[in-house]
């Protein structure tokens, strides 16, 4: 599904990300994790085709398509989702407003039907009930007033409404009680099946015990120095990054 | 994300289009004799003719003022002409078919019905069977309320009584240099006399004074709401309104008697000049309303267009417990410069004033809130909130707001919050990852900041205002 082949990566002629390597099919959870300053969020603002990230060499391949050659809006219609792990208000726009643009623009783009506003409605309303944010949600500005708990929980309510065939999740789990943390993982483990895969780029181990991954990935210094199964998690959460970064 | 900004902001006029009808014009320049055929033309009386004479020459001794936050050319007014009669129908289109596909297009984007559109679109009227029909049903539904809604030019001849006892007793004669200007050579406008204790059974909208083209130059309004009495005027549209003239110096006076209430809402989109600043209406306008006991006045406005915007609503706040309202959207573009807000004057005791504004600069434009909030000896208990918010997309445009205060009285509260922000990459970046394009992006953050003002649009209105920003903002960007 995601290819991506020795991707090196400047943001103001500093070198971010220094060859990194990955390849994940569909229904698979990979978990991304590294020190403060090893690429991790670079990794998923490139991928979504933020600008001000360079691309000085390699390449990734999403379905077949060449990401890096795609504007962003047309990455997110390809079916890429990235959940911030600060989402940013805007402040007057109702998130039915927004929400409604997004499903609208998606569907589109893939040929389905639009969905009416009453149906749009009761979709939302049931997304919301699934993450544990009250209705009235909709009809508030998009992250205007949000406790950080709301903003992760919406993140992940737009990710289950739109249906992307890759999530990226940014540090979803900071800032985060362990109520909330349960709540984001029941929805994100709701969303898993066979054709949908996941990053989950993260900075500790706890959130791993409520998604488990079927890849771990340590990244650092922008290069991807290991990868193995969801038992690498518990031995970093242990040893600390130190004990890869000497090996 | 500045290249995307770009495209935005120098997104083109929607309705460029020049036409070539015929009309009796007089020769440029101002003078006695020039008001004197003005006055004659419409048949005025005596005291009419007077009045404009006085204020002739109380204007020979004025200058132009220059304290404003705009750079313009001086405006020479020997090269202007004072008197344009109405096109004959005879030259105007004839249908829809011969209206400038482009502007049918713009029409159609901000969901104008196909009757509205040839009014606008100047298609002769005796063709338009619908529209026709419609101004009938309304004048029939406004008679019966007992409500007068005419020509300021008819109103005179009808009404003479109403219009020498109001007329000028809001904005006087002397009061600046565009508004004596116009009280010398105005051309035609709007009377409104809404009788003791009628509620207005519909929104007085200028669509439907259709009769009378070409007004647009030196407009003059007169609203008259007699006691306890309550409406809602419209002003403009929000489509692209052809006109010619390069200036334009517009009065607008309301009355608000005891216990009365007059809404007024504007939307303005006068050609703004193209992409290099050239061209666009200058328009100067000066709009003033005086409150009686317990009555309250409220200016809505959108201003999109024109290349220069001069204009301060204002609410003279006379009777003890009346209110002045201000709601206003100011967006510039390309060159465009807007030096606008507003004045509130409390001279009664308990009087409110509410003043929000929120200005949009984009491109190269110049984008200026001014506002007064005046606190006389005798406004007892008097407060004002005012909020300035302004937003910039892009690196080039500038946003400033001059606001005075004179408080005069110790009790009195004034509040004034201002804020200025930018439509962030971090915003963009969201809408964009969730497969909005940049474009409807743009849109609704814009629209989103300008929601506080939008709600006291009158419904049609607030969803046409919405749009308009939408078509105003589009750009090249596939």
């Amino acid at each position: 599904m995601l290819k991506i082949k020795n991707l090196q990566v400047k943001v103001e002629d500093k070198t971010i990300l220094k060859g990194l390597s990955l390849d994940i099919k569909p229904g698979e959870v990979h978990a991304i994790m590294g020190p403060n300053g090893s690429g991790k969020s670079t990794l998923g603002y490139v991928l979504s085709g933020r600008e001000g990230y360079e691309v000085s060499g390699g390449s990734a391949t999403l379905n077949g398509d060449n990401l890096l050659e795609l504007d962003a809006d047309e990455r997110a219609k390809k079916g890429l989702f990235l959940a911030f792990q600060y989402p940013v208000e805007i402040p007057g726009v109702s998130n039915m407003e927004f929400l409604k643009a997004s499903v609208d623009t998606v569907r589109d783009y893939q040929g389905k039907e639009a969905l009416s506003t009453v149906d749009f409605m009761k979709l939302a309303r049931e997304k919301c009930k699934a993450v544990n944010l009250d209705p009235n949600f909709l009809k508030r500005g998009v992250n205007e007033g949000f406790s950080g708990g709301e903003k992760k929980r919406s993140e992940i309510m737009q990710m289950m409404l739109l249906e992307p065939s890759l999530c990226i999740l940014d540090e979803t789990d900071s800032g985060l009680d362990i109520d909330a943390l349960q709540v984001v993982a029941d929805g994100v483990n709701a969303c898993r099946d066979e054709n949908r895969a996941f990053i989950i780029v993260t900075h500790y181990q706890r959130l791993l015990d409520y998604i488990v991954p079927d890849k771990v990935h340590v990244l650092s210094d922008g290069k991807i120095i290991k990868s193995g199964g969801k038992e690498l998690a518990l031995e970093l959460e242990e040893k600390g990054y130190s004990w890869i970064e000497k090996a | 994300m500045s290249d995307v900004i770009d495209s935005y902001v120098k997104t083109e006029y929607q309705a460029g289009f020049v036409t070539d009808v015929e009309s009796e014009t007089i020769a440029p320049g101002l003078s006695e004799e020039v008001i004197r055929f003005i006055s004659a033309k419409k048949n005025e009386p005596q005291w009419l003719l007077d009045w404009r004479l006085n204020a002739f020459r109380l204007w020979q001794e004025m200058d132009e003022p220059d304290w404003a936050k705009l750079d313009y050319p001086k405006i020479n007014l020997d090269e202007i002409s004072f008197y344009s009669a109405p096109k004959s129908m005879d030259d105007a289109p004839k249908s829809l078919d011969e209206v400038d596909p482009e502007l049918i297009e713009t029409y159609n984007k901000l969901g104008i019905p196909l009757h509205e559109q040839a009014v606008l679109a100047g298609v002769a009227v005796d063709v338009v069977f619908d529209s026709v029909s419609i101004v009938t049903t309304f004048k029939e539904k406004l008679a019966e309320a007992g409500v007068i809604f005419c020509p300021i030019s008819e109103a005179v001849h009808q009404y003479p009584d109403l219009v020498k006892k109001y007329l000028g007793s809001v904005v006087p004669q002397k009061d600046n240099y565009f508004a004596t200007l116009n009280c010398a050579v105005f051309s035609d406008g709007s009377f409104v006399y809404i009788p003791k204790g009628v509620r207005c059974p519909m929104e007085l909208s200028t669509y439907f004074r259709i009769n009378e083209a070409n007004t647009g130059q030196f407009e003059r309004t007169l609203i008259v709401a007699d006691e306890g009495s309550h409406v809602s005027y419209l002003e403009g549209c929000t489509a692209p309104m052809r006109d010619e003239n390069q200036l334009h110096a517009a009065v607008v006076e309301l009355v608000c008697m005891d216990d009365a209430e007059i809404k007024y809402s504007t939307v303005q989109n006068w050609y703004p000049g193209d992409e290099n600043g050239v061209g666009g209406i200058y328009n100067f306008v000066t709009k003033r309303g005086v409150c009686h006991q317990n009555a309250k006045i409220s200016w809505t406005q959108v201003e999109t267009g024109s290349a220069i915007t001069w204009k301060y609503p204002s609410v003279i706040l006379r009777g003890d417990n009346s209110i002045g309202e201000f709601y206003s959207v100011a967006l510039t573009r390309n060159y465009q410069q807007a030096d606008t807000g507003t004045k509130m004057i409390h001279l009664g005791k308990n009087t409110k004033s509410t003043i929000i504004s929120k200005g949009i600069s984009a491109g190269k434009s110049s984008n200026a809130y001014r506002g007064l909030v005046r606190m006389s000896p005798r406004a007892d208990g008097a407060r004002n909130f005012t909020q300035c918010d302004s937003l910039l997309i892009g690196d080039q445009c500038s946003a400033h707001t001059f606001p005075y205060i004179e408080s005069k009285h110790p009790n009195a509260i004034i509040e004034h919050e201002a804020t200025t922000s930018k439509v962030s990459d971090d915003q963009l970046f969201l809408c964009l990852q969730r497969g909005i394009g940049a474009e409807k992006a743009v849109s609704m953050i814009v629209n989103g900041f300008c929601k506080e003002v939008f709600k006291e649009l009158p419904m049609e209105f607030a969803v046409e205002a919405g749009k308009l920003l939408e078509v105003s903002l589009e750009g090249s960007v596939g």
